[in-house]
């Protein structure tokens, strides 16, 4: 490996961390799922990193999946919020309090 | 090594870039840096020896991902976002303290792990697009089909979700 694996695994808390703070500090429900992408591949940087410590393929088949199941969850995701956008002519999360009370 | 020293620039930008797209109020703008930060990601996964997924990555998520996400930023036409309301504050000064406490814990495990990580410079055999070809349809073949379901499920609940209608 050309770096040491903690370093990778460094990278990618890096990155799980500002998309947990992006989660918890927009407003804006098209930024918080930019900042779940950034998890997806904070994630998916640390299964590499392991495949590439053990020599073996299996972390890259799950990187596979989950970019699978990424494309999915945007696709579904950002149809919700046109959905939504169309009934409450808003992204805002802090007005979308339809199940409140 | 030169070729760490391109990991540590890819992965120095790739923060930067992070960062920016959480903190940047304009939606676009946050958009156009995560393309950069998926680029970046794609250079440290031809760095590991991923080929195939660096190509992915670039395809699926810089290509595909990202078109989604401007098409319905500019469809909504979005202005800036507005300021917070007082009550807020708090949450988000606690929530930093959260994220800060959650980082400096999982550091503080990998540091406390016994082993040494580093390993010497080996050959890798896996990461070609054939060994993950034959990983996928013989010994994942099922999580395979059932992503394929997966899409084929998430396909048709967007057709639902897009009637005029719901």
């Amino acid at each position: 490996m050309i770096v040491p694996l903690e370093h990778v695994i460094a990278l990618s808390l890096a990155l799980f961390s500002i998309g947990v703070l992006g989660v918890l500090f927009r407003r804006n429900a098209i930024t918080i799922f930019m900042s779940i992408e950034l998890m997806l591949n904070a994630v998916n940087l640390s299964l590499v990193g392991f495949s590439r410590y053990y020599d073996s393929v299996d972390g890259q088949i799950f990187v596979f999946l989950v970019m699978t199941l990424a494309a999915a969850e945007v696709a579904v995701g950002l149809a919700i919020i046109i959905a939504l956008y169309r009934n409450r002519q808003t992204v805002n999360i802090d007005e979308i309090n339809l199940m409140k009370n | 090594m030169s070729l760490s020293l391109i990991f540590y620039i890819a992965a120095f930008i790739a923060v930067v870039s992070a960062i920016f797209v959480v903190l940047n109020k304009n939606a676009v703008y946050s958009a156009i840096l995560l393309v950069l930060c998926f680029f970046s990601l794609a250079l440290i996964y031809l760095l590991l020896e991923a080929y195939f997924l660096a190509v992915l990555e670039i395809f699926i998520y810089a290509g595909a991902i990202m078109v989604l996400f401007l098409f319905v930023v500019m469809l909504l036409n979005l202005g800036r976002e507005k300021a917070l309301p007082h009550f807020m504050r708090l949450q988000r000064s606690l929530s930093l303290m959260l994220v800060i406490l959650f980082f400096f814990g999982v550091s503080l495990i990998m540091l406390s792990g016994t082993g040494d990580l580093h390993q010497p410079t080996t050959k890798f055999s896996e990461g070609s697009v054939y060994s993950l070809g034959e990983a996928l349809f013989t010994k994942f073949l099922l999580p395979f089909e059932v992503a394929s379901l997966l899409l084929l499920v998430a396909l048709i609940g967007t057709v639902y979700l897009a009637k005029k209608k719901i």
